[in-house]
């Protein structure tokens, strides 16, 4: 906003005087804490010298490392002071309503035009992701790149701390990256295992790792190949020991933790091998189905029998029912009266990929017969889908997934909306650490069990 | 069987700025452990400097810094950022060391470490308990630093990311000369475009060292106001030490300024004695006609206070505070020994009053504070070496402060100085109309 007052000159022929009147623009001021944080860091977003009651409209960029680019935004209206502070003002509209202090992250989906069923992943942990913020007058929903803000600043966000050191592990067989924390060690360990999807995904390791954990992100699957599976469970038997007789790790502290079929793995691990006893383990979105006692490749052999199960709408492969109605027979499913460490069951209400609310009670069901459902803690999230990320990444409802060697793109549904999903990112992620201080870092001798 | 401890250690911000406080947090350790929390630094210069304070975990096996009171060590009290504030070179090293970063595009990184016991030394052979890494960056991510050379200059430019335009700062350092960068990056790092400038011990196109005139800072003030990315009408001044007598002077008199003069100056430290419209080499003969006034503390070190003292009743030997017509701050460390900040700020106030303009001034006075009054959490140094400009002989030069009141005056002027930053360059006021003859 400019205020134009005209120039005016005075002279008087006995004293010299000018009276100067200056133009003065608004200066509206945008100030981020923190400029470099950790992705679960809180952002505290204030604007401050706007008008008093002036629209404006709050933007945040990224250019991934795939060069697409994702955006969000939220309608604010200033105070009478002419402040907006995001943790506590509501957005009125935007890809975000309400009071919601991370809306500016959790809400980012591609910008229009972009490629579809996208994913946002950051391959490279070593770099932080790169946002740009905005101030924007009014209240814009679109052409942000054509517009000039009020202002803009540049904010980082890290999956590693300083200090964080990342190796990579190709031994005996096994491939994966692990991550130690800084200081003298040794550190309690995590094996972290992704889904079928595959692939070596490494930015949940690298934030553990931030957090004290010495965690081993483990590749298990290469993407697109399920028919060429080699993986076993001596395969994970391997990877746990690599883990375990590491100089920086603690080999009575370990954990197990999975997201989707890393999930089935970790149950299936704890249960039947002799190897794998860990403290305690996390099960993202995963299930007591199938059993993993051989090797991957007769796994899937098993669950393609039921690929009539998939059902397809609007185009997007919904795979949850591959695996139901939950079997009654015990041999179908992992036999989950035998596990004998904590395990956190993490649970979207609308899990589209896998049935894991109908697991997950079913598993509760077996261990309180078995009596010992005391080891058990289940979140449940309604509207959070499969995909349960760390806090404050975007939420997908459906992406690209490749199926067999390149060959078959579709459209995967994971289901979950992105509010209670980005809730449900949060909440079970603070949760999620603090089952693994309390279960790896406590202070005294565990009672036995 | 008595299991190895585990303890956690975390500190935030990993990745802070400079004046971002601190939070140190140990977690799991035995009840009623004494246990030594350590900083330390491996500065530009090879040097290390660290810091550390005594603890004793309480029932649950915590210790939280910003809540416990440290037992003893380099600070002592309930002090959440000690481990940065108190910290002073190690045993043995070089003397006369002062804590300054070159180099401004990369953190400062600070190794905090738990250590078992109360240890005062020796830290370096014994194995920690926990350590991490925490990052203290001087510049916030998207600043563009430009080198200026135009008009004869010697600067660097911080620029705010962002389409702009924004209000600025000149800023200035003392008599020690140098380019220094630092403070400028933090002040960019708050939204305003940014130029420190080196004006002392410039050396000509032959090698001949030259002093500059006031032309040196009206061009340097010119540049600010002139760079696209600069609101003309919003331009400051700040100067510590050397650098606030010449703000001050420059405030007053240049007639450049006059027309467009700073919205508001900052000076720490500074004095406005000084010949009336001088150039920098007449306040340098100056201040060496009276060079007999040169004093020594017990350990030789070199007391300059009284080089401008007494304060004048000539007011041809200092600037006319009554023709300032913009906000000034002065920020005077009451232990000052390098500069007779405290008998300036007192004339200064007395002339304004005479004047009718003393509504213009704010002054921030800190007991216990020495002249070197440095961004936050810098660490206090009472004395360190320092290198005459004209004969090129190294010195030890006495700051003055106590550590701990020193360091509080860095925060509290620090967060002062940017609310006055704030009130007099960001804040929308309506026309300002100034008469001017």
């Amino acid at each position: 906003m400019l205020l134009v007052i005209p120039r005016t000159l005075k002279t008087s022929r006995f004293s010299p005087f000018r009276l100067l009147s200056t133009v003065v623009r608004a200066c509206p001021l945008l100030s981020i804490k923190p400029t470099r944080g950790l992705v679960d860091e809180k952002l505290q977003i204030v604007v401050r010298n706007l008008r008093p009651k002036q629209d404006v409209t709050l933007h945040s960029v990224h250019q991934s490392e795939d060069k697409d680019f994702w955006e969000a935004f939220g309608h604010y209206v200033s105070d009478g002071n002419g402040t907006v502070t995001v943790a506590k003002d509501a957005s009125l509209s935007g890809t975000y309503v309400g009071v919601e202090a991370m809306g500016l992250m959790w809400s980012l989906r591609p910008v229009p035009g972009s490629r579809t069923g996208l994913r946002f992943r950051k391959k490279d942990v070593l770099s932080p992701l790169v946002f740009h913020i905005s101030v924007h007058d009014g209240h814009v929903s679109q052409g942000f790149t054509q517009l000039t803000p009020l202002e803009s600043l540049v904010i980082e966000r890290w999956y590693m701390a300083p200090g964080v050191r990342r190796f990579d592990i190709r031994e005996r067989g096994v491939r994966g990256t692990l991550f130690i924390p800084p200081g003298p060690g040794p550190f309690p360990g995590v094996l972290d295992m992704w889904g079928g999807g595959g692939g070596l995904v490494e930015y949940r390791a690298a934030l553990l790792a931030s957090h004290g954990f010495a965690s081993m992100a483990l590749e298990y699957l290469t993407p697109g190949e399920l028919k060429k599976l080699k993986a076993d469970v001596n395969y994970f038997e391997t990877a746990y020991q690599i883990l375990q007789n590491h100089d920086m790790v603690r080999r009575d502290r370990l954990a197990l933790c999975g997201l989707s079929f890393g999930g089935c793995i970790t149950l299936s691990m704890i249960v039947y091998s002799k190897i794998i006893q860990p403290q305690c383990c996390v099960c993202i979105s995963g299930s007591h189905i199938p059993v993993i006692k051989k090797s991957l490749d007769e796994t899937f052999e098993d669950i393609r029998k039921h690929i009539n199960k998939i059902r397809i709408e609007n185009n997007q492969h919904i795979w949850r029912d591959i695996t139901l109605p939950v079997p009654t027979d015990p041999t179908l499913k992992v036999d989950v009266a035998r596990v004998t460490c904590p395990v956190l069951l993490v649970v979207g209400g609308d899990d589209q990929n896998l049935p894991t609310l109908e697991a997950s009670e079913d598993i509760q069901h077996i261990m309180e017969k078995a009596g010992n459902h005391h080891l058990l803690q289940v979140l449940i999230y309604p509207g959070a889908g499969h995909l349960i990320e760390p806090p404050y990444s975007p939420h997908h409802r459906a992406t690209n997934f490749i199926v067999q060697e390149g060959k078959d793109k579709i459209l995967l549904l994971w289901g979950g909306q992105a509010k209670p999903h980005a809730d449900a990112q949060e909440d079970s992620w603070e949760k999620l650490l603090a089952f693994l201080q309390q279960h790896l870092y406590h202070a005294t001798p565990q009672a036995e069990l | 069987m008595r299991e190895q401890p585990c303890p956690l250690l975390s500190v935030a911000p990993r990745r802070g700025m400079l004046d971002d406080g601190l939070d140190v947090h140990v977690q799991y350790l035995l009840p009623g452990l004494p246990v030594t929390l350590h900083a330390l630094i491996h500065s530009e210069d090879d040097d290390f400097w660290e810091a550390f304070g005594h603890y004793v975990s309480d029932a649950s096996g915590v210790v939280h810094v910003s809540e416990d009171a440290c037992l003893g060590g380099s600070y002592s009290g309930v002090e959440p950022a000690g481990l940065l504030w108190s910290m002073r070179p190690i045993a043995g090293s070089r003397t006369g060391l002062r804590f300054r970063k070159i180099d401004t595009c990369t953190p400062i990184e600070v190794h905090i470490s738990v250590y078992d016991g109360h240890l005062n030394e020796g830290f370096q052979k014994k194995s920690s308990l926990a350590s991490v890494v925490v990052q203290r960056w001087y510049m916030a991510s998207g600043i563009q630093k430009v080198d200026v050379r135009e008009k004869g200059l010697k600067g660097t430019l911080f620029i705010p990311p962002g389409p702009g335009p924004f209000p600025a700062v000149l800023d200035l350092w003392g008599g020690g000369g140098g380019l220094v960068e630092y403070r400028s990056a933090l002040l960019a790092s708050k939204g305003y475009v940014s130029l420190t400038l080196e004006y002392i011990g410039l050396v000509n196109a032959d090698g001949k060292p030259y002093n500059v005139g006031s032309d040196y800072f009206e061009a340097a003030f010119t540049v600010l106001k002139q760079h696209p990315k600069v609101c003309p009408e919003r331009v400051a001044m700040m100067g510590l030490s050397f650098g606030a007598s010449v703000t001050l002077g420059m405030a007053a008199y240049s007639s450049v300024i006059k027309v467009d003069q700073p919205k508001c100056v900052i000076c720490i430290n500074g004095s406005h004695i000084m010949p009336v419209n001088g150039s920098l080499s007449d306040v340098f003969d100056a201040i060496k006609k009276n060079v007999k006034n040169t004093r020594y503390d017990e350990e030789q070190r070199i007391i300059w206070r009284d080089l401008l003292l007494p304060v004048p009743e000539d007011p041809l030997k200092k600037v006319d505070m009554g023709c300032i017509t913009c906000p000034v701050l002065l920020i005077v460390g009451e232990d000052d020994q390098n500069w007779p900040a405290k008998e300036s700020a007192e004339d200064i106030k007395k002339m304004m009053k005479r004047a009718g303009n003393s509504h213009l001034l704010t002054v921030l006075s800190y007991p216990g504070a020495g002249h070197l009054i440095e961004p936050p959490y810098s660490p206090h140094v009472r004395a360190s070496n320092f290198i005459l400009q004209e004969t090129k002989e190294k010195v030890v030069v006495l700051w003055g402060g106590q550590t701990k009141p020193h360091c509080l005056a860095q925060e509290d002027s620090w967060h002062k100085t940017l609310a006055f930053l704030e009130q007099h360059l960001y804040s929308n006021t309506a026309v300002v109309s100034r008469a001017s003859l």
